[in-house]
């Protein structure tokens, strides 16, 4: 069973006049413990695709089974539940900003909270550990560096053992140096775990991660290639 | 998520976010404590003012009273033929029947002469009908001709009778009430109403020397006192089925209730401080509302954030309302002991029985607790705006 699987998906924002299809009968599967990179000219539907993935929007035309869900028809707190078994990595870090490093990571254990209080703390700051951001626990996302939130974000993407993670740009508003370190770690430990990876990016600096490589183009897919660069690291 | 875990830890997130931003958290305590205040000494003056026109009423010790139906409040009484207290001793248990006499007169202060108007209460003080403290010490007393005792509780206006009275060494003091010079040979503790802020207690007899135009056949109220435990509502009816239409037949309770509705109804004293109670609570609620709304609007990417890795719109929600209700508590608590404090200065200020009740101060939580879940749950609606689709 992979982690996604697209069959005919179709999309459009608007209505009446206005509607215009950003996605044309995307297909496409993402297997277990696999990187994929999205790639492709801005206003090619690759954000749009990847909140249909995350349940972040309701489904049109097509289906999608995430996780072994067919969000086709899925209720609000069906990709309510859903969204709770992926790891999401946004832009921007999107830390609150009042919690420190290591209860923001907690938070995403605090959604069903299966863990005691104790146990979530434990796991965030061993997640933290991994990402090397074992000194810095209890500062808040103000007192780190832009990579460190980014760190942190990782961290809050992974602590929960999700199957997948889907990661908008993640490196976007990183220097060079810290957005390799961003995106070796997510791969390290998305390896260790067995996750499988949907990442888009325009940075060409960071293909070589990736399984695979996925190109859109005007809300189609245009190719899905090995990545060109070398093999896969 | 147990249940616990399902109210504590939106609660602490709540709290978290708040307490991240103390000077907003302050004026957000702010703001509910002045609400809080406002209530709590809008309900308050209303209460004392209520109290306060009844406390003539209060006073009076029989179980049973009789009043003329149409009379409204004690300050302006309708007349009832006073052969009624004789009528009721045909009960075995009536024990004492005692009519009493109403009336205002004017009242000279003894210091420099100015006047105010002051209730007069006549009755024939040793049957001991009335239950004002020090009447018992004062009773022999006014027996005597033209003699009277002044309610030490009375506005200071009426002079400083209690200081004179002193100074004197137990001889009476000299006053003049309506165009009648009389002494006053002691004091009593009744309180002012509403009618008039100050009393004079007199007998039967001086009473009547003093307000000559009012016929001996009539009196204002009759006080009925019952052999001990006697059921006050079997006399009640009794009295009602031996009575002409003439009189309504009311328990002390009924009585003061009924002086009570009268001020609560013929004048706007209620409407008043209930509609001021209410700008408060609108007032505090304009303000939760107003640092909710903005605490939201200016974290929609983080609300938005939680939405995306997985929080329902219940816990986002829960999360709103335990914000009000910690701002309820934080608020609550300083504005009652603020009131508390308020209370004493004003009441000794005004004269008013002024207090902290347990009662009072449970309405006020509630209401400040309503206040802040209505601001919660409008504000909880931007919400709504955090869309996690957004967030890539
Ligand atoms: N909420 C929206 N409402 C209407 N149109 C939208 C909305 N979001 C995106 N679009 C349009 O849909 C198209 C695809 O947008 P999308 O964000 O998916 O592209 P993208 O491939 O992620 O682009 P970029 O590389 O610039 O992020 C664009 O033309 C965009 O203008
Ligand atoms: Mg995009």
């Amino acid at each position: 069973m992979h982690p996604v699987t697209l069959e005919g998906v179709t999309y459009s924002y608007g209505s009446g006049e206005l509607r215009r299809a950003v996605l044309r009968d995307v297909s496409l599967t993402v297997a277990e413990g696999e990187i994929v990179l999205l790639t492709g000219p801005s206003g090619s539907g690759k954000t749009t695709l990847l909140t249909l993935i995350g349940a972040l929007r309701a489904m049109q035309q097509g289906s999608a089974r995430v996780l072994g869900r067919e969000l086709q028809g899925a209720s609000e707190a069906a990709r309510v539940a859903l969204r709770r078994r992926i790891g999401f990595i946004f832009q921007a870090h999107n830390l609150l900003g009042f919690l420190s490093a290591r209860q923001n990571v907690a938070m995403a254990l605090e959604t069903e909270a299966k863990l005691p209080e104790r146990q979530r703390l434990a796991e965030a700051d061993r997640m933290l550990a991994a990402v090397g951001l074992a000194e810095h626990l209890h500062k808040a996302p103000g007192q780190l560096s832009g990579g460190q939130r980014q760190r942190v974000a990782v961290a809050r993407a992974l602590v929960a053992s999700p199957g997948l993670v889907l990661a908008d740009e993640p490196t976007a508003a990183l220097d060079k140096a810290s957005g390799q370190e961003v995106v070796r770690q997510l791969r390290d430990l998305a390896r260790s775990r067995g996750v499988a990876i949907l990442l888009v990016t325009h940075d060409p600096r960071i293909l070589d991660i990736a399984d695979r490589v996925v190109s859109m183009e005007d809300g189609r897919i245009v190719s899905a290639n090995r990545p060109a660069e070398g093999p896969a690291a | 998520m147990t249940l616990a875990d399902r109210i504590f830890l939106p609660l602490r997130l709540a709290w978290r976010q708040l307490r991240a931003e103390k000077a907003r958290l302050a004026s957000a305590i702010a703001g509910v404590m002045f609400a809080c205040v406002l209530v709590f000494m809008q309900l308050g003056f209303r209460a004392a003012l209520f109290d306060s026109a009844t406390s003539l009423i209060s006073a009076m010790r029989a179980e049973v009273f009789l009043i003329h139906p149409l009379t409204m409040a004690s300050f302006r009484p309708e007349p009832l033929p006073r052969a009624r207290a004789g009528q009721v001793l045909a009960l075995p248990e009536v024990m004492q029947a005692t009519p009493v006499y109403l009336a205002q007169s004017t009242w000279r202060s003894p210091e420099d002469g100015s006047r105010r108007t002051i209730q007069l209460i006549g009755f024939d003080v040793e049957a001991g009908a009335m239950a004002f403290t020090g009447l018992e010490h004062v009773a022999a007393a006014l027996k005597q001709p033209d003699s009277a005792a002044f309610d030490l509780r009375s506005r200071p206006e009426f002079g400083p009778v209690q200081p004179m009275l002193e100074a004197l060494g137990g001889r009476p003091l000299p006053v003049q009430v309506g165009n009648r010079r009389l002494d006053v040979v002691g004091t009593v503790e009744i309180g002012p109403s509403f009618g008039a802020d100050g009393n004079l207690v007199l007998n039967e007899t001086n009473f009547h020397r003093l307000v000559p135009e009012r016929p001996f056949s009539n009196t204002d109220l009759v006080a009925i006192r019952l052999q001990p435990g006697s059921d006050i509502a079997a006399v009640q009816a009794q009295l009602r089925a031996l009575l002409p239409q003439d009189v309504a037949v009311l328990t002390h309770p009924e009585l003061v209730a009924w002086e009570r509705r009268y001020w609560e109804t013929a004048t706007p004293i209620g409407f008043i401080f209930g509609f001021g109670s209410l700008m408060g609570l609108i007032v505090g609620m304009v303000i939760v509302y107003q640092i909710l709304f903005s605490d939201i609007a200016n974290h929609l990417r983080e609300y938005a954030t939680l939405k995306a890795i997985g929080y329902g719109n219940g816990y986002l929600s829960r999360s709103v309302l335990s914000s009000a209700f910690i701002l309820a508590l934080l608020g609550f608590i300083p504005g009652a002991v603020a009131s508390a404090l308020l209370y004493d200065v004003i009441g000794q200020a005004t004269f008013l029985p002024l207090g902290m009740t347990l009662d009072r101060g449970l309405t006020v939580f509630g209401l400040i607790f309503g206040m802040c879940a209505a601001a919660g749950l409008l504000a909880m609606r931007k919400l709504r705006d955090a869309d996690p689709a957004d967030m890539f």
